[in-house]
């Protein structure tokens, strides 16, 4: 044991109470000793655990690491020898190439920078219409539901092509399969109705092109299943979260007030505030890959077969990349943090996520001048760390009407 | 400092245009970083070279002037 006196048994389930926005102490326990450690999976499997900015990078970006889903292992769970089926069509988060650029790539020109700053405007009429309620129900909401989850709601769902009237309690099963606290029955009854809502949807997008995203794929040559798959991962990803970012991000503000003072008063600091945050909260924590063959990486030799987990919020609050790095301090200028990942599957949609944020919180700031938390601080709900992103459940906040 | 883009590589993530919006920006079609000016002025160099780090698929090379890019 002498090589590796830092071996991580178990992925830690707990933050330190009062450091909410803190990754997990073991895990940056566990970057002070190396950037690698090696981790036992539950059921005795060994694997790696990456926790340094420098090497989670350098993983993303190497194609000798796979993300297909039936080679990955549940990091907490022991399924013992039982192996996940491959990722559905379309579900290309969990493909490598040449599948995951089948997907990809007829997405790739709807979330471009500059449309995405087009939706500017559509942006600020939906949150000015959640702050008016808010404003009219209040003083006191809680700014999950008034607030952060349906600005991002409704823009994917006007950009995917999801009906109005379908948005209610479509949210509701994407929500209760990412909150890391359903019952496996439950998540697969929610899954399955999510699938086949999504059936119709799309085969409603065939008969009836309107203008949106998922009527133009019809016009593609890929399959109903596959469009279906598509839109379960922008639909998942686009509504989750960017809803955990504004609330959890809200709250962070909350308990840095000369942070959330600078940014009330330069609102030409939100494009590197948003960024900061982004880096700070990393709710998208851990992501997977599997070696395809024997690989060299920090100086140890990852074998083919294993499987590697890659920190992200540990690697965002590297000290050797990031001075300071669990201040949260919104005019830093070491920006390039991994919060959308990196390499093939960094994040399709931030492009979109980043202007919602910009638009978001320093309306939120602007609208509401003595907005505070409505319950101390350590009664906030936070999501559990079995969450795949991170996030409160509810942020009770209030204002001097 | 000449600027080219690998477009069988670029994931159409928008990085190079964030950073750079002077000097790259996105086809319509694909989402595909192109480049507005190879040769970009001296006062965007720092933020190309940003772009050329932050770029998710290690798309973007730089080289010298006139060098022919293989
Ligand atoms: S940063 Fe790289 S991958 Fe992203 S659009 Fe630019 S060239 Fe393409």
């Amino acid at each position: 044991m002498g090589e590796f006196p830092h071996t991580v048994t178990t992925m830690p389930t707990a933050r330190r109470s009062g450091c909410p926005f803190d990754p997990p102490a073991e895990l940056v326990d566990a970057r002070r000793h190396s950037p690698i450690s090696p981790y036992t999976f539950p059921g005795g499997k060994p694997g790696w655990l990456i926790t340094g900015f420098d090497l989670v990078r350098s993983v993303l970006a190497d194609s000798r690491f796979s993300s297909r889903k039936e080679l990955m292992l549940h990091p907490t769970i022991d399924y013992g020898d039982m192996q996940a089926p491959p990722a559905p069509p379309g579900e290309f988060l969990l493909m490598d190439e040449p599948q995951h650029s089948r997907y990809r790539k007829p997405l790739m020109g709807k979330f471009t920078v500059r449309r995405m700053r087009l939706l500017t405007e559509r942006v600020e009429q939906i949150t000015a219409d959640h702050l008016d309620a808010m404003e009219e129900a209040g003083p006191s909401a809680d700014l999950v539901t008034a607030f952060a989850k349906p600005i991002p709601a409704i823009m994917i769902c006007e950009l995917l092509g999801v009906p109005y009237q379908d948005r209610g309690s479509f949210q509701e099963q994407v929500d209760s399969f990412m909150n890391g606290e359903t019952s496996d029955e439950d998540l697969l009854a929610a899954y399955t109705a999510t699938q086949d809502y999504l059936a119709e949807l799309v085969a409603a997008k065939r008969a009836n092109p309107t203008d949106d995203v998922l009527s133009d794929l019809t016009d593609s040559d890929l399959t109903d299943e596959e469009l279906r798959g598509i839109a379960l991962i922008l639909l998942a990803a686009g509504l989750d979260t960017t809803a955990n970012m504004l609330a959890l991000g809200t709250f962070a503000l909350l308990r840095n007030p000369e942070q959330l003072a600078a940014l009330r008063t330069d609102p030409a600091l939100a494009d590197r505030a948003v960024e900061e945050l982004l880096r700070y909260l990393s709710v998208a924590k851990t992501f997977m890959r599997t070696a395809l063959e024997d690989v060299e990486v920090g100086g140890r030799t990852i074998e083919a077969g294993s499987r590697v987990i890659l920190s992200y919020n540990t690697a965002n609050r590297d000290p050797e990349r990031f001075a300071d790095p669990h201040v949260l301090d919104l005019r830093r200028q070491d920006g390039g943090h991994l919060a959308f990942g990196h390499g093939i599957h960094q994040c399709l949609g931030q492009q979109l996520a980043r202007v919602e944020m910009k638009v978001a919180f320093p309306a939120l700031l602007d609208r509401f001048p003595t907005l505070r938390l409505a319950v101390p601080p350590e009664e906030v709900a936070l999501r559990p760390e079995t969450a795949d992103v991170y996030g409160v459940k509810s942020l009770p906040v209030t204002w001097d009407a | 400092m000449r600027i080219t883009v690998d477009t069988e590589r670029c994931v159409g993530s928008g990085m190079c245009v964030l950073t750079a919006g002077e000097v790259f920006d996105q086809r319509e079609e694909d989402g595909k970083a192109i480049v507005l000016r190879p040769e970009p002025p001296a006062d965007t160099r720092g933020s190309v070279r940003e772009a050329v780090d932050l770029c998710p698929a290690a798309a973007i090379a730089l080289s010298a002037p006139g060098t022919p890019v293989l």
